[in-house]
């Protein structure tokens, strides 16, 4: 497909092939701040500035960033969580913009979330099978017994945890039963944000894998927002790096790695304490020298 | 059996070297019967930046809390813990002893600089009530002058406004940073640092781990520093110590141990964490199962029940083999000498099940 830059694309691209899993089409989104002045209202403050990108069916796309630099606000748009001020976007082609909660049912099927914290994205009053077969009640699912199972075995987990309450699982498996949750409605995208990021480090390559398995199995479409670089780096096939609201740098995750063109990435790359790094000789003050 | 290799449990609980800043000795933290730390010795020297690298419980939050005399009321520390210049045993010490220690002798930067901080009160005044109240400064006037100086040394642009500024005005890095300069206003002789930068963006971090470099470095000061991030210690570190289930399972300088690890445990953390390496069907390396929560760790070697190496052995506790000064491990199995990715790497996929 072809490569969205920074700026805007043309208002009407008309693509042929298959039609992309996501397409968003010059996003804005402006907040209101209180009012500080009575005579002036207070500036806004511009979330996202002309975001533009689409991810194809299959692709693993990842979206870095540090705080406050606009990646939960795309995302909440992306679900339909939250409307964009202008622009557009598109699931499976079809325009989401300014579709109203009854009419945004088919985006609940199609496009489900992994959320960073499993114990507060999961009711703790609930037990997991209940959890896991809640988007299926959504939909009048019926066997929701048999397909939780099924989700539950899917992730890794034991049938028997269906009985058991999220306290009773450590933070590797409740964000299992997180994704068991988001695979119910058997979604063709899954949005996760953050999803290892409160996980410990001999977890996080468990549930990395579990992810990597479950989008080739199921051909689902990814999109994986984090503030880590080397966990997109491993996870995702094209990578968009934000800042300050705006799209500063898309292409192949081994591109912007390898040849990073925008200052800011370059920066962020540069920033990132590995290993290896450290080992051959690099120090804190080296990576803060960018 | 004590992971401090150079001094013998037995003989007296003093500072033994003239360099020795910290010196911790069979520190355990119990709390009803369970034990959360177990057994933990190390020494720190002047100058020397140690990390202390670790899963959610595997206790080195309390170990850090041991030493500061910050533990929650219903935990108990036994052992010793020696701090060169202060005359008494740390562990047991009142109240009214550890705050003459506490923001002189030692100080800390914890995670989460919105709560270290007092959120009604001017950044300057402080850092100026740590020099007032250890009495490092004469009076109020010379006590905010030096703030404002603390201030520029962690790098604030225009320092004496950032003075008059109040938390909440900063942003998370920045605060970081005022609470560094808190740390650093006494010129402590250990820094004690808890995840500083955990919280913090990568750019932010590079910068605020520079600075904690730079402050430690310029005062000579023993570090401290506890995280869950190998690189970060790696990179901020001379020498580590690797903690689970609440036991120092190995510790060594820092490219001694993440070349050649020897505990299996060890060798899984460093694979388990490089994202770089995968196998044939492109999968990650993992250690099977999941960390036990805090005092559920198996008896014995606490990793054998996540270990693809375990014997019978296993289920008595290893010894610490002593191979320097300060460094060794604990585990019968442990990887040979020579490479660093011996034949048995952890299990690949193991689901989690508890």
């Amino acid at each position: 497909m072809a490569e969205q830059p920074t700026t805007a694309p043309p208002a009407s691209g008309p693509r042929s092939g298959p039609v992309d899993a996501i397409t968003v089409r010059d996003v804005t989104r402006d907040y209101r701040r209180p009012r500080t002045s009575l005579r002036h209202p207070s500036p806004p403050v511009h979330a996202l500035r002309g975001v533009s990108f689409a991810i194809p069916q299959g692709q693993r796309f990842g979206i870095v960033g540090e705080s406050g630099c606009g990646k939960s606000t795309l995302l909440r748009i992306l679900a339909g969580l939250d409307h964009p001020t202008s622009g557009s976007v598109a699931i499976d082609g079809r325009d989401i913009t300014g579709l109203r909660e009854r009419q945004l049912k088919f985006v609940r099927e199609r496009l489900q979330l992994v959320f960073q914290d499993p114990m507060s994205s999961l009711d703790p009053r609930m037990r997991v099978g209940d959890i896991v077969a809640e988007p299926l009640v959504a939909q009048g699912h019926p066997n929701r017994k048999e397909r939780v199972a099924e989700l539950l075995e899917a992730v890794g987990l034991r049938a028997d945890a269906a009985d058991r309450y999220p306290h009773q699982f450590s933070g590797g498996q409740r964000q299992r039963i997180s994704i068991a949750r988001a695979l119910a409605p058997r979604p063709k995208v899954i949005v996760a944000d953050e999803p290892v990021s409160a996980l410990d480090v001999s977890v996080r390559a468990q549930v990395l894998n579990l992810i990597a398995d479950l989008v080739d199995e199921l051909s689902l479409t990814l999109v994986f927002v984090s503030h880590d670089l080397s966990v997109v780096r491993h996870v995702c096939d094209r990578v968009a790096v934000m800042h300050a609201g705006q799209i500063v740098e898309t292409g192949s995750t081994e591109q912007v790695y390898e040849a990073p063109q925008h200052p800011y990435t370059r920066r962020l790359i540069a920033a990132v304490p590995t290993l290896g790094k450290a080992l051959s000789g690099v120090s804190a003050a080296d990576l803060n020298r960018e | 059996m004590t992971p401090a290799p150079e001094v013998a449990p037995a003989s007296g609980p003093e500072i033994s070297g003239p360099d020795e800043v910290l010196s911790v000795r069979n520190l355990d933290v119990t709390v009803g019967g369970r034990k959360l730390v177990e057994d933990v010795g190390f020494t720190i020297r002047a100058g020397e930046r140690v990390g202390l690298i670790g899963e959610s419980g595997s206790g080195k939050s309390l170990t850090a809390l041991s030493v500061m005399g910050l533990l929650p009321e219903e935990l108990r520390a036994t052992g010793s813990v020696r701090l060169a210049g202060v005359g008494h045993d740390l562990v047991g010490a009142d109240e009214a002893r550890m705050s003459r220690v506490r923001g002189k002798e030692i100080a800390m930067v914890f995670q989460e600089p919105m709560t270290a901080l007092n959120p009604t009160m001017r950044v300057g005044r402080q850092i100026a009530e740590v020099l007032l109240i250890h009495r490092t400064r004469p009076d109020r006037a010379s006590a905010r002058d030096a703030a404002v100086e603390l201030l520029a040394q962690v790098g604030l642009p225009d320092p004496a406004a950032a003075a008059h500024a109040y938390p909440h005005q900063f942003s998370g890095g920045q605060r970081q940073r005022v609470v560094l300069a808190i740390a650093l206003a006494n010129d402590p002789a250990l820094l004690v640092c808890d995840e500083p930068t955990t919280a913090l963006d990568v750019t932010v971090q590079a910068r605020v781990l520079d600075l904690i470099v730079r402050g430690v470095q310029d005062r000579r000061s023993a570090m401290l520093f506890i995280t869950h991030d190998l690189a970060v210690v790696a990179t901020a570190c001379e020498r580590v110590m690797v903690m689970y289930g609440g036991r120092v399972v190995e510790s060594g300088p820092v490219r001694e141990v993440f070349t050649r690890p020897r505990h299996r445990y060890t060798q899984g953390l460093i694979g388990a964490s490089d994202l770089t390496v995968v196998d044939d069907h492109g999968r990650l390396v993992t250690i099977g199962g999941s960390v036990p929560p805090a005092g559920r760790f198996p008896a014995g070697c606490v990793f054998r029940n996540r270990c693809a190496q375990a014997t019978e052995e296993c289920a008595t506790r290893p010894e610490w083999v002593a191979t320097g000064p300060d460094s060794g491990y604990a585990c019968f199995h442990p990887v040979s000498g020579t490479g660093a990715s011996g034949t048995g790497t952890p299990t690949t996929q193991e689901a989690g099940r508890g």
